[in-house]
């Protein structure tokens, strides 16, 4: 029974070789699974790791698949160290791919430089009202935000799915659920002839060191931080629980739905009803691995990224599922947890012998 | 010492009760108990005397059969056993009562101590047995009433009843008396001689000197998790245990008269608070006024609305305006945060997790309610370096034991984390200052440290208004005491015109009255 005992101080030591060692055990469960599948598992992971960096083409892809996961997973770091636990980023992040379609779809035609940002606005503003439908039922009803983000996801795709099949249908299409395609200037332009990445990332790379200054150095955030931590002690020094889940859910709203904006004028370049590759599921991953840190997230970001690129390159060459990208990534949450214990506890060191024959005694 | 069996036999014809040989347990980073070694004749008294931490709670759960000993021996009336779980331990006839009583407020007395009793039970025929047990030692019960209704020292007697019920040969009383009214505490020690004088074995342990020596044959005393002499009580001085205790004499405090202009920096007017929890307390027309310069006691039990006083106080739970006034301006409908702009400060007695965040730094504990000092923030961004000098001249000035300013809240000890609370709280030049439970688990010395800078804060012209159980305490600080028991606040009387005994029926007085 008494494996692990708790340690007298956490381990930090433990909590940045957690991911590196949780990425480890992916690998070796992922080996065993491609051996049962008759896959030789050293072919497998160079189709998934390193076959999709050998080209531009891949490393665009990287970008573009890495930069919505990080922008998300910012947002949701927030509020996961306030506790607040929005895990419907997907909801919010379609609200947001609606709210910037609408602009693109009514402004249809126009040729005007102002169409592109209001996009971006509208994808911000429909993602946070998405989140701050939670943070009202929360404050005022007391309804778990854990619940009612999740509850909204699925609310927001059947609001996509009406649209996408009435109102904003493509009049030229062949009834197929999805609008029309957007025009240029309801579009991010690609950064290089030819690959798909586009200047979309600069949001994203401004967003990265504005969340690092002010997880680290904000009173706001240090409220939030106190909140999730010891909600007596943020109680005690005055600190508003309110406006802590409010900010949390909010905030992470808005970089969900700007990442639905990006994702509409980006690479799908219309609404539709497969817009999100679940983005704001697999962000929730991202947050954790990377420690709720802003850097860190910067890293768990990509590698999540690569997962996605090396699932659509195994399907391809190796015909396996494409549910091997999901696999994927719940493994590696389910590892890091795993590890996660040993931050706080460690493996017995010393029994006494006597001691373990009363112990056993006992529980025969 | 090397055979076991030796210990306590060439004395006596009659093997003791129970010994202990050189018991040693460990934790991660502490050594809890190191080699420690005592023995209970049949019918004896016999203390454990130390401070928090000393260690004395671990030796009693091994007794008990709550965690296993790494090494040494343990005898039971002579013969060596290994007591795996506390059911082992009450069939052997060790009764145990905690300090912390483990009882359920949903039932009834008889239902409570039926849940512990092996076997099929008749409630009807328990409820008679209880009902003489009761009568038979001085603890009046009523066997059918709930148990939330009861006042602390009555459920104490359930505690204890159900301990005597299993006709027990060794009865460990933990802290008994940190609850209980000073006419309680004599009718407990009443209880107590007679169980001894029917060959009970009592193990008491306790850090009050002056109990120890009214009512136990023999003391162990323990300090560091060892033992550092075994004495009669009887024949010491309050000077010589203490020494033994924390290894030099007690300090005591010094309060000189104020010298200032006394004007009333916080008052309370009317203040009702119904708690919709039947389970907690509810306030009933509180009414206090404390004047700059002094130090002003609210003695009573933890339960009587203690807990709802404090937050209404702080801000933590809001009033109406009217009822409470900071230095005349009404602050009653403010929160917390805004009632500390204006002044006032507040140690609460929960340190790790409201005084301070246990996973946080002391710098950035220091946040918690000093950024509103000149430097910490500025333009919603903090300037850490700023915390972390506001930290380090805290740690230099209270005298708090760390290893740095980096230290986690939560690897300090109760003493120092409480010194760096209570300092964080004195630099920030509060008018009024609240205390609560100011030494609990402090070790001696810091105690007397931690008292003394009270004392000195309220003579610079602060306020101070001081919530404890420990009368000793106020007695030794305050200028004047109130009473707080059963959600209603008696009179303050200056400390000359009072005793503990009246203190203690007040105490007691108001508990009926609610019950």
């Amino acid at each position: 029974m008494h494996l692990l005992e708790p340690r007298a101080n956490s381990s930090q030591l433990m909590r940045w070789a957690g991911p590196p060692i949780a990425i480890l055990l992916t690998l070796l469960a992922a080996s065993a699974l491609f051996a049962i599948l008759d896959k030789p598992p050293l072919q497998a992971f160079y189709v998934f790791f390193i076959e999709p960096l050998e080209t531009a083409n891949g490393w665009s892809e990287l970008a573009l698949k890495a930069s919505p996961l990080i922008l998300i997973a910012q947002g949701l770091a927030l509020g996961f160290r306030a506790r607040v636990y929005n895990i419907g980023a997907e909801g919010q992040l379609l609200m947001g791919a609606v709210f910037a379609s609408g602009v693109a779809i009514y402004t249809d035609g126009l040729n005007a430089w102002w169409i592109l940002p209001m996009m971006i606005l509208a994808g911000a503003l429909g993602g946070a009202l998405w989140g701050s439908l939670s943070a009202w039922l929360k404050t005022h009803f007391n309804a778990d935000e854990t619940l009612t983000t999740l509850m909204l996801t699925y609310v927001a795709t059947y609001v996509l799915s009406y649209l996408v099949s009435g109102p904003w249908r493509d009049p030229g299409g062949t009834n197929f659920p999805q609008s029309i395609m957007f025009g240029e200037s309801a579009m991010f332009e690609p950064l290089f002839d030819g690959l798909r990445l586009n200047s979309s990332i600069f949001i994203t790379i401004v967003a990265v060191p504005l969340f690092w200054l002010f997880v680290s150095r904000s009173f706001r955030a240090y409220q939030l931080a106190v909140g999730g931590l010891a909600p007596a002690a943020a109680r005690y020094a005055g600190f508003s629980a309110r406006s802590g889940v409010w900010i949390s859910l909010v905030i992470s709203g808005l970089t969900a739905g700007l990442a639905g904006a990006m994702e509409a004028a980006g690479p799908v370049g219309q609404l539709t009803l497969s817009l999100s590759p679940g983005y704001g599921y697999a962000a929730i991953i991202v947050a954790w691995v990377g420690r709720l840190h802003p850097i860190g997230i910067v890293l768990s970001g990509l590698l999540l990224a690569l997962i996605y690129l090396g699932g659509e390159a195994a399907q391809v060459s190796m015909q396996l599922p494409s549910a091997i990208s999901w696999l994927f990534q719940g493994m590696l949450l389910f590892f890091l947890l795993g590890v996660d214990v040993f931050v706080d506890y460690r493996f017995r060191r010393r029994r006494d012998k006597r001691l373990m024959s009363s112990e056993e005694g006992a529980n025969a | 010492m090397s055979d076991p069996s030796s210990i306590g036999l060439a004395k006596t014809p009659v093997p003791p009760r129970l010994a202990l040989w050189n018991i040693t347990k460990r934790y991660p980073g502490v050594v809890a108990n190191d080699k420690v070694s005592l023995s209970v004749a049949p019918g004896e008294i016999h203390a454990v005397l130390g401070e928090n931490g000393a260690g004395k709670s671990t030796l009693m759960k091994i007794i008990y059969g709550a965690t296993h000993a790494d090494e040494g021996h343990l005898l039971w009336n002579g013969k060596e056993v290994h007591i795996a779980n506390p059911a082992e331990a009450r069939h052997l006839g060790i009764g145990m009562v905690f300090q912390h009583f483990q009882l359920f407020e949903t039932l009834s007395v008889v239902e409570n101590i039926a849940l512990v009793l092996e076997g099929k039970f008749d409630l009807k025929a328990l409820a008679i047995r209880v009902k003489e047990v009761s009568e038979k030692y001085g603890l009046p019960l009523d066997p059918y009433r709930m148990v939330h209704s009861l006042s602390v020292g009555e459920r104490q007697r359930v505690e204890i009843v159900r301990c005597l019920l299993q006709n027990p040969q060794l009865l460990i009383l933990d802290e008994p008396t940190s609850v209980l009214t000073p006419q309680a505490v004599r009718s407990l020690f009443g209880t107590l001689r007679q169980l001894a004088s029917e060959g009970v074995s009592i193990l008491y342990i306790s850090h009050k000197l002056h109990e120890i020596q009214e009512l136990c044959d023999r003391a162990t005393v323990m300090r560091g998790g060892r033992v550092t002499g075994e004495a009669n009580p009887k024949e010491e001085t309050s000077a010589s245990l203490a020494r033994m205790m924390i290894g030099r004499e007690l300090p005591v405090c010094v309060s000189p008269a104020f010298e200032g202009e006394a004007k009333p920096v916080l008052e309370v007017k009317g203040l009702s608070y119904a708690n919709d929890d039947p389970f907690c307390s509810s306030l009933f027309d509180i009414s206090l006024c404390l004047q700059s310069g002094e130090v002003l006691g609210i003695a009573g039990i933890s339960g009587n609305g203690q807990a709802e006083l404090l937050a209404a106080l702080s801000g933590e739970q809001l009033s109406a305006s009217e009822c409470v006034l900071l230095e005349g301006q009404p602050v009653g409908h403010l929160d917390a945060g805004r009632r500390r702009d204006q002044g006032l400060a507040f140690v609460p007695e929960e340190r790790l997790g409201r005084g301070a965040v246990p996973s946080m730094s002391l710098a950035e504990n220091t946040v918690l309610t000093a950024h509103r000092q000149a430097g910490l923030s500025r333009y919603g961004l903090l300037n850490y370096g700023a915390a972390r000098e506001f930290a380090k001249r805290c740690i230099e000035r209270f005298d708090v034991r760390c290893p740095g300013v980096g230290a986690a809240a939560r690897s300090l000890s109760g003493g120092n984390l409480q010194k760096f609370i209570v300092g964080r709280e004195i630099m920030q030049a509060p008018r009024v200052m609240i205390v609560a439970q100011p030494t609990w688990g402090v070790d001696v010395g810091a105690s007397a440290a931690l008292r003394q800078t009270l004392i000195d804060i309220s003579r610079s012209g602060v306020g101070v208004l001081v919530i404890s159980e420990e009368l000793e305490e106020l007695f030794e600080i305050c200028d004047r005491i109130a009473v707080l028991a059963g959600g209603r606040l008696s009179e303050a009387q200056p400390k000359a015109q009072t005793d503990a005994e009246q203190i203690g029926l007040l105490m007691a007085g108001s508990q009926q009255q609610a019950a």
